[in-house]
């Protein structure tokens, strides 16, 4: 499927060479126009910044109902799973931007050496230029906005192309941004592949792009004719392990609810289970017990559950069931690209729905004897993007961490790892390079520029390293490169403080909470 | 398996295949294997002092005292420094967290990528090889390094003592030229780290585009030397010399040009002429300490260039094909358009271009490529602020040159068309690893985690967000007070 894929994007690319229906001076005028405004030095000031960053606040808050609409558009999905899944994420990061940009900004000191005793040495971080950000359909507003966040805090201008599969939110992206955002340094271009066959064409200092391997392969190729670094948000299959020891009930009821959020249509999503034999079962049954809980007895109407993006990936999803034993759900409805939370046992590895990212709410269930045979399945495939394993045992853990390789992990829970902003969030190997959320997307839309702010006074000690060589020059100068300087670190007692009051408010939280469920 | 011969792409393909075995297994994950290689790293270079200054003599006629400084000290500082730190580097660094997930572990993982490939230069032969591995290393990956074949003898030694020092099961060193590291390309790696030119970078690009194989490329450029206001005249000179006559011009963070007024020029020829004296004396040709050009083609390219030039030679000029030798030059009254302002010079010719404000020489500046540094020499620091500020560059340096390679402490690495990524110290860790983002949840609580379940609705809502939002930073940064 993604052979599939990659040569349907081929065809597409080569027959518009071929025909060439659309313009192509929009795209560079886009990309000429934004340099030009970035080097006349508008978006330098921090206060410039946040300007904007307050700007694109407004911009959700405002218009959440029309965000949140679009996105029922496009995906059936309703307002909580919104907020939820993309708005809280993008206005979090905006108020973290909003507070910390002055210290990310700021000059980083680093270690010096004897040489250097003297001398300002630090690395500043400074706008890269024009940047492109490639959004994807499944969380049309976090995908686009979150990365825009961090490079209009690192000061950079950016032109936004946001997936055409999402068309309602495309169109009101488009048709907010200028609104609010200062038009001569963020813009958005919409459209399909031609439009972005034609972006990619252009320079950037920087292009960020989430999606599937296939596209991002070609997004590189692109890059390099002109040098541009490039942060890639791919994807894979995201294995979840489920260890016979540890809360099997719990440990479904997080997967139930990762899975099948906006239908199976998440990155990070658990994309298959792994387990014992003698646990399947179990397993099988809690997930059925939290369907139920979540969706009641029919999925179909329930208001929370979502539908696939179109007919397209509905096919496709679809298809993946084929071979495989239907342990629950598997209904389907084409006229509402409806697919009912399914669950798989027995899948092998050979099956066509081990192959792919599923990318649905299909959930297969794979039986290993025990972590090592899980581990090696693992590992015999690319490292994904995420990688989930639930377990009560240390060592387990421990082994499963130490032994496999994926962007990111979370231990006996799902997704949630992406919801801390100050792990850095990306994908390695096949499922991507670059990282970003909080400060890292600050960082990664920066260039980091060394420097060395020296006086002309100690010209004695230079002398060193002068020729003629002697021997003495060549001690002294071996000795002046050491580096001996320490730097040192206290512990912040308002921390402490902080760190036990927000444990305080936590207790609090979950007070009230059981109060709550007790009235 | 013989590391010295040229490998076909099958042999390629089974020394890539050993390491990928090697890493697999896991050896070079515990700290105790990373520290004895880079200790054996470190005996390498003691037991081998006079060879590798014969190597480097063989290939660029590199003076020992360079040789020392920049191809052993600088390589050997940095083991020492990844040696003392490793230990810290690898240790997991814990993040804060918000409210909702205050009693869970967040931490960050440094991992190793895999096998990587580490292409070198020839202008510093071994430095630029051996720097990259030490991150390599220090990081937990299997390296395959393909050195220059420009600088033969020193890829020669290379090839000789990397397997007698590091274990062969998971470092080899792969020789040959275009061709070979053509096909050597053609496979997956899980880095690739490149210096050298902007054309070559563009093909290591698509090689690596076919993999998703993420890299690092460390270019060159034209580096501006900006000279304004009020200076130390004579420091300047000599700082300025150094940097730009050091192995002969060729470096990557070499000045490349000047710009300055014609007041200044003026003030500064003759300190410049007194420095080179002093450091070549008045037969710069009989200098011990003054390098080669590395091949009869690039000595070819250079003279080309200073014919083609239409400025003034004011210094130097002199050349012997025999010995690949050029004096240390300098050539006034060079214009824009100039054959020396077309491409980066890479040799001993510095041409000076005049400017009439400091304006002007930022806008020159900055209508061209991103350069790998930048320098700019004031005692004002006015102007030296001016020029940080408004200009863009991989490093900067004000008042010297080049020395701002030689802090371990600073990213080394270009922006641009000068490059991507960095390395040096704990950069070089930081370059050949996966940060891994990790988060332990607790089993309990699971009564929070309710607030995010269907079926959804509103006060849930509200719940959530005002716990994802509270932050632990201190009072001012806590949502709630």
């Amino acid at each position: 499927m993604m052979k599939g894929r990659v040569s349907k994007v081929f065809y597409l690319l080569h027959i518009n060479r071929k025909e060439k229906p659309h313009q192509t001076e929009m795209e560079k005028q886009v990309v000429d126009g934004l340099r030009e405004v970035f080097q006349s030095g508008r978006s330098r000031p921090l206060q410039y910044r946040k300007q904007q960053l307050g700007a694109l606040h407004r911009l959700i808050t405002e218009h959440q109902e029309d965000i949140e609409q679009a996105l029922k558009q496009d995906l059936n999905r309703n307002t909580y799973n919104t907020s939820l899944f993309e708005l809280i994420s993008i206005e979090n990061d905006i108020k973290l931007a909003e507070s910390e940009m002055a210290d990310w900004a700021a000059p980083r000191p680093v270690k010096k050496n004897l040489n250097s005793a003297l001398d300002d040495v630090y690395i500043k971080p400074e706008p890269l230029g024009v940047v492109l950000i490639i959004g994807t359909w499944n969380y049309p507003w976090a995908m686009i906005l979150q990365p825009l966040v961090g490079a209009i805090a690192a000061g950079n201008a950016a032109v936004l192309k946001p997936s055409e599969l999402s068309e309602h939110s495309a169109r009101l992206m488009k048709e907010l941004l200028p609104l609010y955002l200062d038009k001569e340094m963020y813009q958005v271009v919409t459209g399909g592949v031609p439009e972005t066959q034609e972006l990619l064409r252009q320079r950037f200092d920087h292009i960020f792009y989430t999606g599937s391997s296939a596209v991002g392969k070609l997004v590189m190729e692109a890059a390099a004719r002109h040098l541009t670094p490039v942060t890639l948000e791919l994807g894979g299959k995201s294995p979840c392990y489920v260890d016979k020891n540890c809360d099997i009930a719990v440990a479904c009821r997080r997967i139930t609810w990762g899975k099948f959020a906006n239908c199976g249509q998440t990155c990070i999503a658990p994309d298959y289970i792994l387990c014992e034999p003698s646990i399947q079962d179990r397993i099988v049954e809690e997930i059925q017990k939290t369907l139920l809980e979540f969706y009641q007895t029919d999925p179909k109407s329930s208001p929370d559950y979502c539908r696939i993006i179109n007919t397209r990936h509905f096919d496709r999803v679809l298809a993946l069931m084929n071979e495989c034993t239907i342990a629950l759900g598997g209904e389907s409805d084409r006229s509402q690209c409806y697919i009912a939370p399914t669950v798989l046992k027995d899948v092998l590895p050979h099956f066509k729905i081990m192959q792919e990212e599923i990318f649905g709410p299909l959930l297969p269930i794979v039986t290993v004897n025990g972590l090592s045979e899980a581990i090696q399945f693992i590992n015999a495939r690319e490292k994904p993007l995420a990688l989930y394993v639930f377990s009560s045992d240390k060592t387990v853990i421990k082994r499963m961490l130490a032994e496999t390789s994926s962007g990111g992990v979370t231990v006996n829970d799902v997704l949630m790892h992406y919801t801390v902003d100050t792990l850095p969030f990306g994908g390695v190997g096949n499922s991507g390079m670059g990282r970003y959320h909080g400060k890292h997307t600050f960082d990664q839309l920066s260039h980091h520029r060394a420097c060395l702010i020296k006086s002309f006074a100690m010209e004695g000690l230079n002398d060193a390293r002068y020729p003629p060589l002697t021997a003495a020059r060549l001690r002294k100068a071996k000795f002046f490169m050491q580096h001996r300087l320490c730097s040192c670190s206290g512990i912040c007692v308002w921390a402490v403080i902080a760190n036990l009051l927000a444990i305080g408010l936590l207790v609090a939280l979950i007070v009230v909470l059981n109060v709550n469920i007790l009235v | 398996m013989s590391n010295t011969g040229v490998l076909t792409m099958e042999s390629q393909k089974q020394v890539l295949e050993r390491l990928r075995g090697a890493f697999r297994s896991g050896v070079t994950l515990p700290v105790h294997f990373r520290l004895t290689q880079l200790e054996a790293m470190m005996s390498l270079f003691e037991d081998n002092e006079t060879q590798i200054i014969e190597a480097m003599h063989e290939d660029l006629a590199k003076p020992k005292f360079e040789a020392v400084l920049s191809e052993i000290e600088i390589v050997v500082n940095d083991i020492c420094y990844a040696i003392s730190n490793l230990q810290s580097w690898m240790q997991p660094t814990y993040v804060a967290t918000n409210l909702a997930t205050k009693l869970d572990d967040c931490f960050v993982r440094r991992e190793p990528l895999g096998v990587v490939l580490i292409i070198g230069a020839w202008n510093y032969p071994l430095h630029l090889i051996l720097l990259p591995l030490i991150g390599a290393i220090a990081a937990g990956n299997c390296a395959i390094l393909k050195p220059s074949e420009i600088s033969r003898a020193t890829e020669k030694l290379l090839a000789e003592l990397i397997p007698k020092y590091l274990s062969q099961e998971c470092y080899a060193v792969i020789r040959g030229g275009a061709e070979e590291t053509k096909t050597l390309l053609e496979n997956r790696f899980d880095h690739i780290f490149y210096t050298g030119s902007q054309s070559v970078a563009r093909c290591i690009l698509l090689a690596a585009a076919v993999h998703l194989t993420p890299v690092t490329l460390e270019l060159g450029g034209k580096c501006p030397c900006l000279i304004y206001g009020r200076l130390d005249m004579k420091a300047a000179a000599k700082r300025l010399v150094w940097a730009k006559f050091f192995n002969a011009g060729q470096s990557c963070v070499a000045p490349d040009y000047v710009l300055c007024t014609a007041e200044t020029r003026d003030a500064l020829l003759p300190f410049i002429k007194e420095t080179l004296e002093s450091f070549y004396g008045s037969d710069p040709q009989q200098s011990p300490d003054l390098g080669r050009i590395v091949t009869d083609r690039h000595w070819d390219r250079l003279l080309e260039l200073l014919k083609k030039s239409e400025g003034k030679i004011v210094i130097g000029g002199e050349s012997d094909k025999k010995t690949k030798y050029i004096a240390p030059t300098v050539v006034v009254d060079v214009m824009e358009s100039d054959a020396l302002m077309q491409e980066e010079i890479f040799g001993p010719i510095l041409p000076i271009l005049t400017i009439k404000s400091l304006d002007e020489a930022i806008y020159f500046v900055n209508e061209r490529e991103k350069p790998l540094a930048l320098y700019a020499f004031s005692d004002e620091s006015q102007v030296v602020n001016t020029v940080l500020e408004r200009t863009c560059s991989g490093g900067f340096c004000s008042n010297d040159g080049i020395v701002h390679m030689s802090l371990p402490g600073l990213p080394f690495g270009g922006v641009g068309a000068s490059g991507m990524g960095n390395y040096h110290g704990r950069w070089g860790f930081e370059t050949f690893s996966h940060k891994r983002g990790c988060m332990m949840r607790s089993w309990l609580l699971e009564r929070v985690n309710v607030l995010r379940y269907p079926p959804y609705n509103e006060s849930n809502l509200s719940w959530l967000r005002w716990a994802t939002t509270a932050k632990k930073k201190g009072w001012a940064g806590c949502s709630v007070m």
